[in-house]
């Protein structure tokens, strides 16, 4: 895990950090991930606790749970996605603004889980992208918040200055 | 002498009352309003389609379906001891209680529900009342959140994580628990566990009272809820409301009391019931509901007997691990229960138990064997939800959100 | 008055249409051998016993047998405090009987919920659309021959369907038991 981070005591350093730009940049985006919590089902109780007081996921930068796409970076969909719904989560993603991430969470929408039957989407990414897989039925809040670590990862090593084609195109969408 | 004229302004309200007789034909349409499945204040996945003219609601259309899994037909594919994880998942935040529901309608199939021993029995109620408790407290929260009263839902979360604690600590998981087997338990109390409970108890008291004080003779609550979503005595049962949903207009009924099952007979509590039938009244049912079960929570800890947690039938229940590896009876019975299930006689039962959301109905027809030929599950949010097509007009926009809040269903359990 | 007078008030009312009441675990079931007249029935049931709960509504495929559908009716009686249950028998050419959501009206939904998953129609219905898949999906889910990986549809912009991986179908034995080798647990395919 090599990733820059910037740390430093500004009485000895003063006020001014010299980095990357690209770095600086990830820094910002790891660090304020707001989510767009798509809480269909059992797991959403469990986003939920996450984001109460005990297992608090504003600590780690997602203080805005807000419900509106368009001010949201990562869309966390939390359990299962039916055939019905899916039209509806993926008009969703469309709408988030670039960039933008998707951790599936728990097993139903990693999988379809345990409900293998007629109406169930087996697993969000045959819609979206997804970024991070969350297992569990429903995955602890603690679990949640690893995915969460895990995402900022992949933020911070990802390159965000440089040319950068929209998902779309860099074959990351399965339409 | 100049005269004094008299001069009369009124307010916007009158003039605009006396322009709307001028200017009739200039009236605006109805507008369609789209309150989509994707949406903070409806309680999961639920589609309104709303006509609304001006603010107020003339034709409100509820699509549901979001969350159909297809459970009935697996149910079809499975035995009677594979199906209870998704029992868990029908009522998500009361998940006990629908395993218990779910177990004791087969055992009544399998006419062994007068075997269960009295210390099972106990801690199942004991297992219902908690998740009563838990699905009222989140029920309130998320109520009281989408009124607009942010701190309650903090509150309650934070005493439902403690009923997790307890949960984790007697299934091994926080919810989803899958703790109830046909014939009895998955396992006994852990040690200690009752004198953990008897403290919560307590602690939830409080809490209880915290919110009571927060909500009850809150000016800005009691306006937005008293008097909205009236549901009238004829109405609550022609459209087949049960739980507190019925009990808000006037009806005295509870299922515990009606058909007691477990051992309720032998315990003592009230019902709470209402007047009105408007959103306040099923707030206050609630709340009082969760004292309620707080009081039979204390009285299960003491009268909580000793003794076996399983019925004491091979066919039925699993044998003992240790015996099933040195003794050829056991070894067959645990062959045949686990690859074909309990042996159900040829008939059909319907079981209803009183869940924190309503009725939770099985209705299980059986040809023989370890598998249901068909089982329909009665759902209280699904026929609680079908009152709102009827309700709904004549109300304001805002008030659209007090009404889902108070009517209280979740959508798992609504589409199965 | 117990369940199994207010069944014996039914059947003194619906001599030619109605059949013996079983009781199987505590529990009455009356069958209506006419399925046009269960509308009658209800009406009945509700006025004069006082049944003004219908607690559920629900369908059952009786694959092979004729007639192929039956449709259970569970009324609760808040006065009497008494369940009964009516079962009807509609054969597959048919396939529809009237609609008893003018008695109770907490059938409207019901009654959607069983046209859905079975194809059943009901007459007199206000509103008769699907109400847990979406309008346009081609089968009806709860068929004893629409297997339970389901079958590809495609309805563009509303939503689409694919037949889920099973591998050989789920692993489980069958009901209607026969000896022990008849009910070891096998793959199952419908058709």
């Amino acid at each position: 895990m090599n990733t820059t981070e910037i740390g430093y005591n500004s009485k000895i350093e003063g006020n001014v950090v010299h980095t990357r730009l690209d770095t600086a940049v990830s820094w910002f985006r790891k660090n304020s991930i707001w989510p767009m919590p798509m809480g269909l089902a059992c797991c959403g109780i469990e986003l939920m606790a996450a984001g109460a007081s005990r297992y608090d996921i504003s600590r780690f930068g997602s203080e805005v749970m807000r419900f509106s796409p368009r001010q949201s970076d990562v869309m966390i969909v939390a359990g299962t996605v039916t055939y019905k719904m899916a039209m509806a989560v993926r008009r969703i993603y469309e709408q988030m603004p670039e960039p933008k991430w998707v951790i599936a969470m728990g097993a139903c929408a990693s999988s379809g889980g345990m409900y293998r039957s007629y109406a169930t989407l087996q697993g969000v990414d045959r819609i979206l992208p997804v970024d991070v897989y969350v297992s569990g039925c429903p995955p602890r809040p603690e679990a949640l918040l690893e995915a969460l670590m895990k995402l900022q990862d992949k933020i911070s090593k990802e390159p965000h200055i440089t040319d950068k084609k929209p998902a779309r195109d860099r074959g990351l969408v399965l339409s | 002498m100049a005269e004094v004229r008299n001069i009369e302004i009124s307010d916007s309200a009158v003039r605009s009352a006396e322009a709307i007789d001028e200017l009739q034909d200039l009236q605006g349409e109805k507008m369609t309003l789209n309150m989509g499945p994707s949406h903070p204040a409806t309680h999961g996945v639920l589609r309104l389609s709303l006509e609304l003219d001006g603010e107020i609601i003339t034709k409100a259309d509820p699509e549901i379906g979001y969350l159909h899994r297809g459970d009935e037909k697996i149910a079809e594919n499975m035995t009677y001891n594979q199906f209870i994880p998704y029992t868990d998942r029908l009522d998500y935040l009361a998940p006990l209680a629908n395993n218990v529901a779910y177990a004791l309608a087969v055992e009544k199939l399998l006419g062994v529900e007068d075997k269960l021993p009295e210390r099972c029995k106990y801690i199942r109620v004991i297992c219902c009342e908690l998740a009563r408790i838990s699905a009222h407290l989140l029920g309130l929260g998320a109520f009281a959140m989408d009124v607009g009263a942010l701190t309650v839902f903090l509150h309650t979360f934070n005493e439902r994580e403690k009923i997790y604690n307890l949960i984790e600590a007697l299934t091994g998981a926080r919810f989803t628990t899958t703790y109830t087997r046909i014939g009895g338990l998955s396992r006994d109390l852990p040690e200690g566990w009752t004198g953990e409970l008897g403290k919560f108890t307590k602690e939830v008291s409080v809490a209880i009272e915290e919110a009571d004080k927060l909500l009850t003779r809150n000016k800005i609550f009691i306006d937005r809820t008293k008097g909205v979503g009236v549901i009238s005595r004829d109405e609550a049962i022609d459209f087949g409301l049960t739980g507190p949903n019925l009990r808000g207009s006037n009806i005295e009924y509870d299922l515990r009391k009606a058909h007691p099952y477990l051992v309720y007979d032998q315990l003592d509590f009230d019902i709470p019931y209402g007047e009105v039938g408007d959103c306040y009244d099923r707030y206050l049912i609630r709340m009082e509901e969760m004292r309620q079960s707080v009081r039979i929570l204390d009285q299960c800890i003491t009268k909580l007997p000793n003794g076996p947690v399983n019925i004491d039938d091979g066919k039925i229940v699993l044998p003992d691990k240790q015996k099933v590896l040195s003794s050829m009876e056991e070894l067959i019975h645990q062959f045949m229960l686990v690859t074909q299930g309990q042996n159900a006689p040829v008939g059909e039962v319907y079981f209803g138990a009183e869940n924190p959301k309503g009725e939770l109905g099985f209705y299980i027809f059986s040809k023989g064997g370890g598998v249901p030929y068909r089982m329909k599950i009665r759902a209280p949010s699904f026929v609680n939800l079908s009152i709102l097509s009827h309700m709904l007009p004549g109300h304001m926009m805002s008030d659209i959100v007090a009404i889902l809040g108070s009517l209280d269903f979740v959508m798992g359990e609504c589409d199965r | 008055m117990t369940a199994k007078q207010l069944a014996k008030k039914i059947q003194s009312q619906f001599k030619t249409i109605t059949s013996d009441a079983i009781e199987f675990r505590g529990e009455f079931t009356v069958g209506i051998l006419d399925s046009n007249q269960i509308s009658e029935v209800c009406c009945f049931a509700k006025e004069e016993l006082a049944f003004d709960y219908l607690v559920d509504l629900c369908t059952i495929d009786n694959d092979d047998e004729t007639p192929r559908w039956t449709v259970v009716y569970h009324m609760y009686s808040y006065k009497h405090f008494q369940h009964l249950r009516l079962k009807v028998s509609v054969s597959e050419e048919e396939s529809k009987l009237p609609s008893v959501t003018s008695v109770w009206r907490t059938a409207n939904w019901h009654e959607r919920e069983a046209f859905d998953m079975m194809g059943i129609e009901f007459i007199g219905h206000p509103d008769l659309r699907r109400i847990l898949m979406w309008e346009g999906y081609p089968y009806y889910p709860l068929r004893k021959d629409f297997p339970l990986a389901g079958k590809s549809s495609e309805m563009p912009d509303v939503a689409f369907t694919d037949p889920i991986p099973l591998e050989g179908g789920p692993f489980v034995t069958t009901s209607g038991g026969q000896d022990s080798a008849g009910r070891e647990p096998r793959s199952r395919t419908p058709e």
